[in-house]
């Protein structure tokens, strides 16, 4: 009895701690049964099958390639992967491998959680250049393919009401785009342009930033990176912004509905304003008569986002060889072809696109290969895009639901203002 | 990990081995045994928190950065009062919130607990259907909520139909007048059923005499509840108003599924705020004074809803 209690006592406080679980998700060199390192990678392709397989593959084909490494994947909801990263990182429990979304590579590199990419330039120089992200001059990422938006119709109803079908050549102006919806509301469609207002997140400066700088506005002065001043909230970006705000309250595009192309395959509305990555469905169900048309032109030429999810290696990750050496193994064309057809996005090499099904010369979607050529801006490469991209959304949608533009932009300028001046301008 | 052990083991010196030979030695050892579990994890993931907020809310900390954080004195907290309408914003909001969602909810537990508390058929059938929505996740009650709400959704429909067409609803959460209403009347409606729980348990407690004397003096069932019923439920109504303050000032769920804080940050609450400035903006000095402003505000209208409701003996 005597010894028992402290025990007791102990057991209790070691079982708090159990429970308290101070466990590390191995960035540490793990092996596998068969002697080999093994290599942590995450992806945030949990949700998206089609995606998945691919990546299944080309680590099984590397893994099966040489008997050094092995590499162990993990996948993640997209919503939650960023919060995963930063919690990872915060802890030290990064994986090897990591995919990131294009524009938040510079937040993460300027952190300190990815280093350098450091794999052969002769791949990295056979890739679109928005496929690669670069920092202070540094390769960190890379990706296999980028994605574009455009605007996709039904050439019959087009014709049918006599609007004029756009071209890379000739894209809308902005008032025969504002003529062209009008016209189709008139036809009997309630809203005749699905702008995706009803996603959150990413998609919001990702879709509509551009329109911002079709305009003549952005997010950010990017001669100095150190304000939004002026370009977030001069005259331009007014002007966007009651534009912007004119599509909703003239009942032009709706500020609900299902996230994806579903209302334009159904034929609810004349126009979908969307990504690349949902084009199958409506090539499915529409054929021959769909068309794949510029963004409008209002007033500095369209403008498409560049930059999607890129491949980098975590600082703290101890086996930079074999990672480095995975990644070259995955940038095959073959991969990138399958990643393309079969998520349908812009394969990042040439050879990658003559061989595609939907992008190669002939292919049904090739127009967004020239798209995403001709018009696309980056977002801003600074590390104050989390900020940026997260006010510049609640701005949006103050202007969408109503709020005054000017004093919802000026808000705006000055929240990112004030958080790159408590990061000491992030280094520039 | 370090662990800091419990201070009452401090108070313990090396007499402790002596005293542990005593029977009420030995009972202090039991006694800190059976704590030893709770009190580790209250330390570790309760008071370390609020240290470590309490610290960084002084300085500029961030999610982020490969810089060190430094000490500013109170500049989050000016920062928070005089040149962020946001924060001021969501700060009334959450008054506005726990102003309705209070006594409102209170009072329809009641008055459900009232009403299921009694023997006849088929009452217990009500109890589960007021209380399913508590048992369900608020993540999935919010996302069904934002379809019911849309303008094509149920709500408007039912609307659309019993006004023959005149009136066709509107855009609930996409309009700054009804946005914050829309969030206040689907929370009422998810965790009204566990105060009618609550209620219902101090309504059980009350003894059967006092009613059937209360009728004997010929009161009416209005009487019964007000000299009875009411009386009995003291110390229950003192917990079901603290249990749903503390709760209504925390609303954040409901906030982050269906709208964001929009449209025109009608709907951000403070703590949907914090949350957002810490994690989305990555400024975690800024979050944590966001947070403690919170918790000095939860613990004044605590104290003084304690102090109002108090047993005037």
């Amino acid at each position: 009895m005597r010894r028992t209690v402290p025990a007791f006592v102990a057991a209790g406080a070691i079982g708090a701690l159990a429970l308290t679980g101070c466990g590390q998700a191995g960035q540490g060199s793990t092996t596998s049964e068969d002697g080999r390192t093994q290599i942590t990678m995450w992806t945030h392709s949990a949700g998206n099958p089609a995606e998945l397989e691919v990546y299944e593959r080309i680590i099984s084909d590397f893994n099966a390639s040489q008997d050094q490494y092995e590499v162990v994947e993990e996948s993640f909801p997209q919503g939650a992967y960023n919060d995963a990263i930063v919690a990872a990182a915060a802890s030290g429990d990064l994986p090897c491998l990591l995919d990131l979304d294009g524009p938040i590579m510079p937040n993460w590199a300027w952190a300190e959680y990815i280093q350098p990419l450091g794999i052969s330039t002769e791949i990295t120089d056979s890739l679109l250049p928005t496929a690669v992200g670069v920092w202070n001059d540094e390769i960190y990422s890379a990706g296999y393919w980028d994605a574009a938006l455009s605007i996709f119709a039904r050439e019959s109803v087009l014709t049918e009401n006599g609007i004029r079908i756009p071209t890379i050549e000739e894209p809308w102006t902005a008032e025969e785009f504002t003529t062209a919806l009008q016209t189709l509301k008139d036809a009997g469609y309630e809203t005749p342009i699905d702008i995706g207002a009803e996603d959150t997140g990413e998609w919001w400066p990702y879709a509509y930033s551009p329109f911002l700088q079709s305009f003549g506005g952005d997010l950010i002065d990017r001669d100095t990176m150190l304000s939004a001043d002026g370009a977030l909230n001069g005259p331009e970006a007014v002007a966007w912004g009651e534009w912007f705000q004119g599509l909703f309250a003239d009942g032009l595009a709706s500020t609900s509905g299902t996230v994806g192309n579903q209302e334009f395959v159904d034929d609810e509305v004349a126009l979908s304003y969307t990504g690349v990555w949902n084009a199958l469905a409506s090539v499915e169900a529409i054929g021959d008569d769909l068309v794949i048309l510029p963004p409008p032109d209002l007033g500095t030429g369209p403008k498409i986002g560049g930059g999607s999810w890129q491949w980098a290696i975590s600082s703290t990750c101890e086996e930079v060889e074999g990672a480095r050496e995975y990644l070259e193994f995955s940038f095959q064309d073959e991969y990138i072809t399958e990643f393309a057809d079969k998520q349908i996005v812009i394969p990042a090499t040439e050879g990658a696109a003559e061989a595609s099904e939907y992008f190669g010369p002939d292919g049904v979607l090739r127009p967004f290969v020239e798209l995403s050529q001709e018009y696309a801006v980056l977002r801003p490469e600074t590390p104050a895009y989390a900020v940026i991209s997260t006010t510049f959304e609640t701005a949006a949608k103050d202007i969408m639901n109503g709020a005054d533009v000017q004093r919802t932009l000026d808000r705006a300028v000055d929240e990112i203002d004030a958080n790159i001046e408590s990061n000491d301008g992030y280094g520039f | 990990m370090t662990v800091t052990p419990p201070t009452v083991a401090a108070e313990t010196p090396q007499r402790a081995t002596r005293r542990f030979r005593t029977t009420k030695g030995r009972e202090t050892w039991a006694g800190l045994a059976m704590m030893a579990p709770a009190g580790i994890l209250l330390v570790l993931f309760l008071i370390i928190p609020v240290i470590l907020a309490f610290t960084l809310s002084f300085t500029n900390a961030r999610l982020i950065s490969p810089n060190p954080p430094r000490f500013v004195g109170f500049d989050n907290f000016v920062r928070a009062f005089t040149n962020d309408p946001v924060f001021l914003q969501s700060a009334w909001n959450t008054f506005l919130f726990a102003l309705v969602v209070v006594p409102v909810q209170a009072g329809l537990g009641l008055l459900l607990a009232v009403l299921v508390n009694r023997r006849m058929r088929g009452v217990t059938a009500f109890r589960v259907i007021f209380f399913i929505p508590v048992v369900t996740s608020i993540v999935v009650v919010s996302i069904l909520w934002r379809f019911l709400y849309q303008p094509n959704g149920l709500i408007n429909s039912m609307i659309d139909t019993i006004t023959f067409g005149a009136w066709s609803g509107m855009d609930w959460l996409n309009n700054p007048q009804t946005a914050l209403g829309a969030i206040i009347v689907l929370s009422i409606w998810q965790a009204v059923g566990f105060h009618m729980i609550i209620w219902l348990a101090g309504l059980q407690t009350i003894p059967e005499e006092l009613y059937e004397a209360a009728k004997m003096d010929g009161a009416g069932p209005w009487r019964q509840f007000v000299s009875v019923t009411w009386p009995g439920l003291r110390p229950t109504m003192v917990f079901v108003l603290v249990t749903i303050t503390i709760s209504a000032l925390a609303l954040f769920v409901q906030i982050d599924v269906m709208t964001q804080g929009g449209p025109t940050g009608s709907t951000s609450t403070i703590v949907f705020y914090a949350v957002r400035k810490g994690y989305e903006q990555q400024e975690i000095g800024y979050a944590a004074a966001i947070s403690l402003i919170f918790f000095v505000a939860v613990l004044i209208i605590a104290l003084v809803q304690r102090r109002l409701t108090r047993d005037k003996d």
